[in-house]
């Protein structure tokens, strides 16, 4: 058994084709399947994609830094179930790409966060988080108010999210600035217009409170709000799901 | 200086990642050299040669009895110890396990399924077997909240310990957030502890408000607006400016003083034609409606003379989400009680 091993240390390249070998196995059994397995991604038809001012939001999250101290992902324990909701299905991350599931929690978990709190307390929270919860430890993001959204490139994210399997339509992407600056400005012509692309349940708010003004406050209290709620899936009794 | 930072870094990376390539190339036709190929042949080679000065690599040491690696420096020779029989006992017992383990449990992908194992674990079964089981160990006193009415609760002791207990955690959970720790709110978020409700105080009524909440997503959410009376031009700036004096003497005896009294007069001809449809005429509010009662001390927003003007010219719209998806009936009747609790003010 070891002759083997004394012959293949002599040969560089045999070694190391056995290096890559041995070492990619965890990857072909762990990572490999998942690809194939019919149950890891569960099938709903309700799932919605992430309209183009709450993929800015997201943008905005993974920009600040945001993952590093919330989770997304709720997990199989009796502990988080009870406090935050509904464990985590893959299917709810099926559009986020990179996913945000997170590894750390100094803050709450945030995969259900959606319509949980009002506008309001997003952006009193954001503003300073000391003015709504005293003994938080979380930085002010009070310059995302005072911010105006860049909303040219959206289309290019949009763009870029169809490339990777988010099925955007044309239309969508076309329409990605207006429909962002629609979404946060409810009696604007534009606003049909999401509505008519994104589905009638799409929130049309005034996210910050100023509707006369886009800025990254809109964005990330629009996408913090839908956070959880891309599809009911996770709501249906267990039962359903077997 | 002419160079910016920007494009100093953009020399340095692209420069940099030119430099790399080249080198690599560099080194790539050095190794592969027709000439070079004699030499680095040899140089391959030259350790598996048995020459003279090599010992052979079944070469014994004496003093241990060991076998060396076949390595020499300078008289001195590399043992090649064996590997600890103790490390075989345990590398075998771990192999064992897994073996074992991937029987029992969930293992091998299998294309498009995956090996169950014997026991048929599963995380998500699991959890729910555990929330049931939870749930199961609260049934004495769970059915009883459940199933008797807020007065009866409230009327005995031991169960309302429990609402406290578990009142505290949901609060804590859900509720905190926005009412704050200690249930007195902040501005636009209304204090839990008087004895003011726009929407009723009783425990059913706060449990139904729990249940839709304000202005929220839920189908029978309850609804209320103040309308933007200055930005919508119901008034004009002088007849707000009135009836912000007016309204600031209903709660408070000392605005009058800090008004001409023909401006407080002029607001409440003003409030009687655009207030006291919602707020009544006498400035009780309507809990029937949602509309804050104006004659106490408690503000949902703040009652000093400009928040008083912004309200009035801005209008409001409060919004609470609903916890029917969120919270079980449970849940909503003990936070029901557990607020109700909270109250220090008298009615």
């Amino acid at each position: 058994m070891f002759h083997l091993h004394y012959r293949l240390e002599r040969k560089a390249i045999g070694l190391v084709l056995a290096i890559i070998g041995v070492a990619s196995i965890g990857g072909l059994v762990e990572i490999a399947p998942l690809f194939t397995i019919r149950q890891t991604v569960e099938e709903v038809p309700d799932m919605r994609v992430y309209t183009p001012l709450e993929l800015a939001g997201r943008n905005i999250y993974i920009r600040e830094g945001c993952y590093a101290c919330h989770s997304q992902m709720i997990r199989t324990l009796r502990d988080d179930v009870e406090r935050y909701g509904p464990y985590s299905l893959a299917v709810e991350s099926k559009y986020d790409h990179p996913m945000l599931w997170g590894s750390k929690r100094t803050g709450p978990d945030l995969a259900r966060v959606g319509d949980k709190y009002s506008d309001a307390w997003h952006v009193a929270h954001l503003n300073n988080p000391r003015d709504v919860v005293p003994v938080s430890i979380m930085p002010a993001y009070a310059w995302l108010g005072r911010t105006d959204l860049r909303t040219d490139d959206l289309s290019l994210h949009l763009r870029a999210m169809r490339a990777v399997g988010v099925p955007y339509t044309d239309d969508m992407i076309a329409n990605a600035g207006s429909d962002a600056y629609g979404q946060a400005t409810p009696e604007s012509p534009a606003a049909e217009g999401v509505t008519a692309r994104y589905g009638k349940a799409t929130t049309v708010r005034a996210f910050d409170g100023m509707p006369d003004r886009l800025t990254e406050l809109d964005a990330l209290v629009a996408y913090l709000q839908i956070l959880g709620r891309l599809t009911d899936a996770a709501n249906k009794p267990m039962a359903a799901k077997q | 200086m002419g160079i910016e930072h920007d494009s100093a870094v953009w020399f340095s990376k692209s420069f940099g990642l030119l430099y790399l390539i080249a080198l690599s190339l560099a080194v790539i036709a050095y190794v592969y050299w027709p000439s070079n190929r004699k030499r680095f042949d040899n140089a391959a080679e030259s350790i598996l040669r048995d020459e003279e000065d090599r010992p052979a690599l079944e070469d014994r040491d004496e003093h241990t009895g060991y076998l060396t690696t076949g390595h020499e420096w300078n008289g001195i020779k590399e043992l090649n110890t064996p590997v600890p029989r103790a490390v075989y006992f345990f590398l075998i017992v771990t192999v064992l396990f897994s073996v074992v383990y991937w029987v029992l449990m969930p293992a091998w992908p299998l294309g498009v399924t995956y090996t169950k194992g014997l026991l048929g674990v599963d995380q998500r079964t699991t959890v729910q077997e555990v929330l049931a089981q939870a749930a199961l160990d609260r049934n004495g006193w769970m059915k009883k909240i459940e199933a008797e009415s807020f007065e009866n609760i409230q009327a005995d002791p031991r169960l309302m310990t429990i609402v406290r207990e578990t009142g505290r955690t949901l609060f804590g959970d859900n509720c905190a957030a926005c009412h704050g720790a200690d249930a007195k709110g902040r501005p636009g978020f209304p204090n839990l502890t008087t004895a003011s409700w726009m929407w009723g105080g009783d425990p059913a009524a706060i449990a139904e408000t729990i249940r839709v909440g304000i202005n929220s997503t839920h189908a029978k959410t309850r609804v209320s607006q103040m309308l933007a009376f200055g930005r919508d031009k119901v008034l004009q700036r002088g007849e707000v400016d009135n009836v912000v004096s007016y309204v600031r003497t209903l709660s408070d005896p000392a605005a009058l003083n800090h008004s001409k009294p023909s401006n407080i007069a002029a607001g409440k001809v003003t409030y009687d034609a655009s207030c006291a449809s919602c707020h009544g005429e006498d400035g009780k509010g309507n809990v029937e409606l949602g509309v804050p009662n104006l004659t106490d001390r408690n503000w949902i927003y703040g009652g000093d003379e400009e928040t008083i003007a912004t309200s009035v010219w801005y209008g409001r719209r409060g919004y609470m989400p609903t916890w029917e998806g969120r919270l079980t009936e449970l849940e909503r009747k003990i936070l029901a009680l557990y607020v109700v609790g909270l109250r220090t003010g008298k009615p």
